[in-house]
């Protein structure tokens, strides 16, 4: 392959002679990371950052999903004895006559925490942090990132934030229980509720060290990815996963500051006595002196940050779904350009329809106008999305593996989930909607198990890259056929539940005679749930599996792909290729070009027109 | 990193790949980024500080708020003194732009004289803004939950214990509300908005009238402050009158007036002492950067002195933030 033969050719001219300066490392063994903590735990190196990342993620998602299994259990079995759970949540099953229950306001603290956990440190810091390093410098052809030490930082600070999230879960009065929007007043008053006090502290805190990492991260991701591209590699010739890790970055470093504004004001709210968020309020009978602030300020100002984020989830998924499916279906990404204009349209209009999420808050039904204008238009570019990828897959020459079932199933998720979106995005039929399962259902699908396809497809298409091994296909097609129905058990329900007006948030319906008749169909959800969840810890055996045990990587490309990362030795060390980075002559998806694939570091032959750069 | 790698070969196209498009190192980039961020965080802020403002009917008139100058009593001087501060603050950009200059030119002192003037100007803005702080906290009472100042709207004005207008435009008709025979006539030029000057010219509460409640320092006839035994003055408060027009009737009237809105307090110290500590951390960098020159280790480096440039760029942008600041509470 002509990659390989780049390689050796630069090994063959410059040797191993220092010849290109300080951050030339080879990867038989780099100087500055000889020890085991700088190796593995205060590592600048991407590779090992990435892998931080996921692995941290997991231990996330999977604190996350107990806890969603908890309240699940509280939702379709509400009269069983939880009194076996006791041993684990403690004071938070209170027993009476023998029988154990979970604690209504252990019920809220759950659901808080599972939004929490999931949609920071899962699908934010787990997906793009695990992805944008691992694939940013390999696929532009960078040694590393612009700076790895603010990377390391960035991981750290990460971690910082998820120890102090987890402090909160075993405080006496509970983590925070006010939903993971944290509206005030549950958020600002500190006797508003149990979880109110230290827990919320505790809640806002990780969230400022939280978008510290996300920062110094994207940072780094966007400057990365504008300055340190290989020689020929334009923006045109990028592939759409750096796309989507650039177009992240962007979105996270202009919408996560204005969180930190949010909470810093919560802060003062809560520790200062000023009234940003608070005014003329009544609690336990007594009134407060806060007068002045509003509590809608925050919802903006959160919102400004909070939908952003939602595409701060999807968009990494985007760009890995476009790869993969692109590699295993042997085609051409179908309309490139047009995939990369959509998600910058995506990203621009994700800034200006934040008021979406208030519709029932008392926004002027004249600015409600505007935002359902501009939600609507994103069905646009996400359409042209979903018509490029069935476009990519039609005749194409596809490999069922599990990365790319993974990524099929993504669009079918993206697709149902969409749909239910244009309904919330109109003002109108929100107010029916608003808060109850039917939103529930919308974005879990679309965000949740949508986001969490790409990052599998992700893990097992880049498994041999990270580790020099494959998963096990067998278990990971159980795993995807098994999560595939059982997402779709779980939240096709949720909307029929939600269009008859079922609440989101209600620890049990059981007073509620229009509720009562649901009972079934609540156990049935729970029941897809919990076969789910140990779909996953079939995935995460997997993974650990193949880590020591898995299906050696022989050749240096075993997808036939096209992109930079598989001319990187096996296992390469910090610095990434040995000899001089290769150069790009051409884009990311000249598959089944003339019967073959070309890599993009051959060069255009006579006549041959690059289909990235077409200024001719 | 890698860029600098990598052969150097004719390229064209800008975006190309193998070299920084913007002629940029990856440094002063993610800077860049960094302060593109923080200006969000800011923005966040102010549009905040918009919210809360804009949701009541009034507003402290910052002539008021901000009259007093350090050793000049209660001389009136509006916002002379946080013209001074802005002025400290700019100035020390332009000792920055010198000391960058200097770096380019690889004058290792000239770019320590500069650096020294602009740290300098930082601690010296953060001095005037401690006094300012101290000032407002001691002698006018203001806290994050208490905002002293009343309110002023677009239509109404203040007038002192004579009833004429602070601005000197005299009364117009008002003389029927009485309570206007107190012969100790204020100065306007060094008694701005005091209504009751000590030395006895006390004011009468008159049912139906209403009054703005200021607390400032007591003062004996000459003018000097009262003390208690502990040496810190004594503290009462003052009443002063407002008149505004009714945005129905078009009729003016005095009206009812308490403690001038909450936020203002809060929004004021929070955010300017947000702007503070970024003043503080970039004064703290620049004493970094600074002993870092002075060791000389810039000079072995292959891109010079650009961590000056950096912490400069850091620099301007807190300046530029003052601006906007600056704009909100003193000149709105």
């Amino acid at each position: 392959m002509a990659s390989i033969d780049i390689i050796k050719q630069d090994e063959l001219e410059h040797g191993h002679d220092d010849h290109h300066g300080h951050d030339d490392h080879d990867h038989h063994g780099d100087k500055y990371q000889s020890g085991f903590i700088t190796h593995y735990i205060f590592s600048t190196d991407h590779k090992m950052i990435s892998k931080q990342f996921l692995i941290t993620g997991m231990f996330w998602a999977v604190i996350g999903a107990l806890m969603s299994l908890v309240f699940r259990l509280q939702l379709g079995f509400p009269e069983e004895n939880m009194l076996w759970l006791k041993p684990i949540l403690g004071k938070w099953i209170t027993v009476s006559d023998g029988i154990g229950t979970l604690a209504p306001d252990f019920y809220y603290a759950l659901v808080t925490m599972h939004g929490t956990i999931l949609v920071f440190f899962v699908l934010t810091a787990g997906l793009s942090g695990t992805f944008s390093n691992l694939l940013i410098p390999l696929q532009i052809g960078a040694r590393d990132m612009a700076s790895g030490f603010l990377n390391m930082l960035s991981y750290w600070f990460f971690f910082l934030a998820g120890t102090i999230m987890f402090a909160s879960l075993f405080l006496s009065t509970g983590p925070f229980a006010g939903g993971w929007t944290a509206y005030p007043p549950l958020s600002a008053l500190p006797q508003a509720m149990s979880g109110s006090g230290a827990g919320m502290t505790l809640w806002a805190v990780s969230l400022i060290f939280f978008v510290v990492s996300v920062l110094l991260g994207g940072m780094n991701y966007i400057t990365t990815v504008l300055n340190l591209r290989t020689k020929g590699m334009t923006m045109w010739r990028l592939p759409l996963t750096i796309w989507a890790f650039l177009v992240t970055a962007i979105l996270g470093l202009l919408s996560f500051p204005v969180l930190v504004s949010a909470i810093f004001l919560l802060i003062f709210d809560r520790s200062l006595g000023t009234s940003f968020f608070l005014s003329e309020i009544f609690i336990q009978g007594e009134a407060l002196s806060n007068v002045g602030g509003s509590p809608i300020l925050y919802q903006h100002l959160f919102w400004f940050l909070g939908h952003p984020e939602v595409y701060i989830i999807i968009v990494p998924a985007f760009g890995i779904v476009s790869e993969v499916m692109s590699v295993h279906a042997r085609k051409p990404i179908f309309g490139y350009k047009a995939m990369v204009l959509s998600i910058l349209a995506i990203a621009i209009l994700a800034f200006i329809v934040w008021a979406h999420h208030m519709f029932m808050s008392g926004v002027n039904p004249f600015i409600a106008n505007i935002f359902v204008l501009f939600t609507l238009i994103i069905a646009v570019p996400s359409a042209v999305k979903v018509f490029n990828w069935i476009a990519t897959l039609w005749g194409g020459n596809i490999r069922f593996n599990t990365a790319m079932l993974f990524s099929i199933g993504f669009v079918s998720l993206f697709i149902s989930g969409g749909l239910t979106g244009i309904f919330l995005g109109n003002s109108a039929i929100d107010i029916q909607l608003h808060d109850t399962y039917f939103v529930v259902a919308h974005f879990h699908i679309v965000m949740g198990i949508a986001a969490f396809f790409g990052m599998y497809a992700g893990v097992y298409h880049w498994f041999p890259r990270l580790y020099g091994r494959f998963m096990n296909e067998t278990l990971g097609k159980i795993h995807f056929w098994g999560t595939m129905i059982g997402a779709y058990a779980i939240f096709w329900p949720m909307h029929y539940l939600g269009m008859a007006g079922v609440p989101r948030r209600y620890y049990k319906f059981g007073n509620f005679d229009a509720f009562a008749h649901f009972g079934d169909m609540n156990k049935f959800i729970t029941i897809a749930a919990i076969i789910v969840f140990f779909l996953q810890v079939l995935m995460l055996i997997n993974f650990f599996y193949s880590i020591f045990r898995g299906k050696k990587q022989t050749t240096l490309n075993p997808y036939d792909a096209n992109t930079l990362e598989w001319t990187v030795p096996i296992n390469a060390g910090h610095g990434n290729w040995s000899g001089e980075i290769p150069h790009v002559h051409r884009w990311a998806y000249d598959y089944s070009k003339g019967g073959r694939n070309i890599p993009q570091t051959e060069p255009l032959g006579d006549g041959e027109q690059d289909m990235g750069n077409d200024h001719h | 990193m890698a860029s600098e790698t990598m052969e150097h070969q004719s390229n064209n196209e800008l975006w190309g790949g193998g070299k920084s498009p913007f002629g940029a190192s990856y440094g002063k980039l993610m800077m860049w980024y960094f302060l593109l961020s923080d200006a969000f965080t800011f923005a966040g802020f102010l549009i905040a500080y918009g919210a809360l403002r804009f949701s009541v009917p009034s507003w402290p008139l910052p002539d008021f708020v901000f009259r007093l100058f350090p050793f000049a009593g209660h001389t009136v001087l509006p916002l002379i003194f946080v013209t001074f501060m802005t002025f400290v603050l700019l100035f020390s950009s332009y000792t920055m732009v010198r000391a960058v200059q200097e770096g380019h030119r690889e004058n290792k002192n000239g770019v320590v004289f500069w650096m020294f003037l602009t740290v300098l100007g930082g601690a010296a803005f953060l001095g005037c803004q401690a006094w300012e702080w101290t000032t407002l906290i001691k002698k006018e009472n203001m806290s994050l939950t208490q905002n002293p100042f009343g309110r002023h709207t677009t239509d109404g004005v203040y007038i002192d214990k004579s009833y004429e207008d602070v601005h000197g435009h005299g009364h117009e008709g008002h003389d029927d509300h009485g309570g206007g025979k107190d012969h100790h006539s204020m100065n306007n030029d060094t008694h701005y908005g005091l209504l009751t000057g000590g030395g006895g010219g006390s004011m009468e509460f008159k049912k139906g009238d209403s009054y703005l409640l200021h607390k400032v320092p007591a003062m004996d006839a000459e003018g000097h402050e009262i003390l208690d035994e502990h040496g810190q003055p004594v503290m009462e408060w003052y009443k002063r009158k407002f008149k505004f027009k009714d945005p129905k009737t078009g009729k003016e009237e005095m009206s009812q007036e308490e403690l001038g809105p909450k936020a203002f307090g809060g929004l004021f110290f929070f955010i300017t002492g947000f702007h503070g500590f970024h003043v503080l951390s970039g004064v703290v960098f620049l004493i970094i950067v600074m002993l870092n020159v002075m060791s000389g280790i810039y000079e072995k480096r292959k891109n010079g002195y650009e961590m000056v440039e950096k912490i400069g760029l850091y620099w301007h942008f807190v300046d530029l933030v003052w601006v906007f600041v600056f704009l909100v509470f003193y000149l709105l």
